[in-house]
């Protein structure tokens, strides 16, 4: 793992700046050294770089995307953008779908929650969308259980929730060319799971700050 | 390349003209600053001394393009009317099934219309937009399968580009025209616009805030008065009257010019504000400090460019 940023991750973020003329807001927290993983509602391909691009440049050097590894893999130069550009965790997705008894399931989840927790070591961020696929930007969609495992397995780690505005409308899911929109990025309170807090609850009370964020209405 | 504007010593004149009304603001707003008592003025004061921070700014932009030439004009105009209708369509709602034709609006079409003014072809010019881009929009969202709001969806992308593309691209299509008598002074009379309309939007601020007692369309603009209009446009109509020696026209063509320019920048401020309410917000974007964004501080230049051009064309170019 290097710390330095990719100078073609660079040159990505300040071409998704220029798409999206994203304006960030620090609403609950201020940029910070401390690790942490960021969760975002996720609508366009565009989201991570965005995010990861309204960062202050020190901090970016030490954030990673979690990212499908199913999707990512396809092609070399999409394998060779994500690991080697922006040094993503990839994830399989549907492992534990596909498992073939309970036990096999919670093995398969077990084993990425300790992947996250490996990439995170003791510097790095994360930036985790987990809705685990692009929405419609209608609506944030409900969440998956791993926010909540990886919470309890790295307590010292800060969950901050984002919310990423009119991503569905600069590039949408299956679109190849951007509308040049106005983005507009908040950062939230960070929040934690509380003493004996539900998973289904802890998951909801994510979501929720994740969608309090947005300010522009639907269309 | 040439820079002909340079040695014309009327524009240095007006230039300077702007130059010092920068001044003599820039000095007011420190001494209000100096003097200033009570939160409601303070905070007053400070947005005064914002918009007057940015006014260098964006006359320091205009003079370098102005300055360029014909290139640096289109450039400039072409990509005022690129922030001012992502704006636009950043607030006014569209649907998934408008992507495309949204992606042709901005790389497409705007830009067509800018290049059909660099080489000149007039025709093509008037009838792009009204005619071509009118027929495409609704047809492209026909052939995307959304039929929800589809006359709505039509209308709004349609009316976007017609008031940040084509109509603005009437202020640097100026530089067209062949006036006789006239030749190669053709940014004079884009300056000679830009001031009289941007000096009416001030000046009616200003009688505004000195006088302004009743509204002309509270629901619409609360900060409207009718002593403000009539304030602004007479003292800029007498300012555009005085300049009469930079253009093509007599004193009295001069005022009546100005006068038109006045009343449609009015027009276009109230009726931008009128969608402004409609969707909900105060200003189209936070660009210019101060003074909301590129579309708030535009507007007027929309309607009062397409008419202006037009008066021009019809009196001036045989």
């Amino acid at each position: 793992m290097n710390d330095r940023i990719h100078p073609f991750a660079s040159l990505l973020a300040a071409v998704a700046r220029g798409i999206t003329g994203v304006q960030v807001q620090w609403a609950g927290c201020e940029p910070d050294e401390k690790q942490r993983i960021y969760f975002a509602n996720h609508t366009s391909h565009l989201d991570f770089v965005v995010l990861w691009s309204a960062l202050p440049s020190d901090l970016r050097a030490h954030t990673r995307p979690v990212a499908a590894q199913d999707y990512w893999e396809i092609s070399a130069l999409r394998r060779y953008v994500v690991t080697n550009v922006f040094n993503a965790v990839l994830l399989q997705r549907g492992v534990m779908a596909q498992a073939k008894s309970p036990e096999e399931a919670r093995y398969a989840g077990r084993a990425l929650i300790e992947q996250m927790a490996a990439a995170l070591g003791d510097q790095y961020s994360l930036i985790l969308f987990p809705e685990g696929t692009r929405g419609n930007g209608e609506k944030v969609g409900s969440f998956r259980a791993g926010l909540y495992h990886l919470a309890l397995r790295r307590p010292d780690v800060e969950l901050v929730p984002a919310y990423l505005e009119n991503m569905n409308r600069i590039l949408p899911k299956g679109e190849v060319l951007p509308v040049p929109m106005l983005s507009l990025l908040t950062f939230g309170k960070p929040l934690q799971v509380e003493p004996g807090e539900e998973k289904e609850t802890f998951l909801e009370r994510a979501r929720e700050a994740v969608s309090s964020l947005r300010r522009i209405g639907s269309a | 390349m040439m820079l002909p504007a340079i040695h014309d010593a009327k524009l240095a004149w007006l230039f300077g003209g702007v130059l010092f009304l920068l001044l003599v603001s820039t000095l007011i707003g420190r001494w209000l600053k100096r003097r200033r008592k009570g939160e409601a003025n303070r905070a007053t004061i400070d947005n005064l001394n914002e918009r007057i921070r940015a006014w260098w700014k964006m006359c320091a932009i205009f003079a370098l393009a102005i300055l360029v030439g014909r290139v640096g004009s289109l450039v400039l105009f072409g990509l005022i009317s690129f922030l001012a209708l992502r704006e636009y369509m950043t607030l006014v709602p569209t649907r998934r099934g408008d992507h495309r034709t949204l992606f042709w609006s901005f790389f497409v079409i705007m830009p067509l219309q800018y290049y059909l003014i660099g080489i000149q072809w007039y025709g093509f010019f008037a009838i792009m937009i009204p005619v071509l881009a009118f027929v495409y929009v609704p047809t492209r969202i026909a052939i995307a399968g959304d039929t929800a709001h589809f006359l709505e969806r039509a209308a709004k992308i349609q009316f976007g580009i017609m008031v940040c593309a084509y109509c603005l691209s009437h202020a640097p299509a100026l530089l067209l025209l062949k006036i006789p008598g006239y030749e190669g002074q053709n940014a004079r009379l884009l300056l000679y616009l830009v001031i009289v309309d941007q000096m009416s939007d001030v000046l009616q601020f200003v009688w505004g805030k000195l006088l302004g007692r009743n509204k002309i369309a509270w629901r619409v603009s609360p900060n409207k008065t009718w002593e403000g209009f009539f304030g602004g446009v007479l003292s800029a109509t007498a300012l555009g009257a005085a300049l009469w020696w930079a253009t093509p026209f007599t004193p009295l063509q001069s005022a009546g010019m100005s006068f038109t320019i006045c009343i449609l920048g009015f027009c276009g401020g109230l009726v931008m504000s009128a969608i402004k309410r409609d969707i909900g917000i105060k200003d189209f974007g936070r660009v210019i400090e101060g003074h909301g964004g590129i579309l708030d501080r535009i507007d007027s230049l929309c309607f009062a460019a397409p008419i202006f051009f037009h008066l021009v064309r019809y009196y001036f170019v045989p």
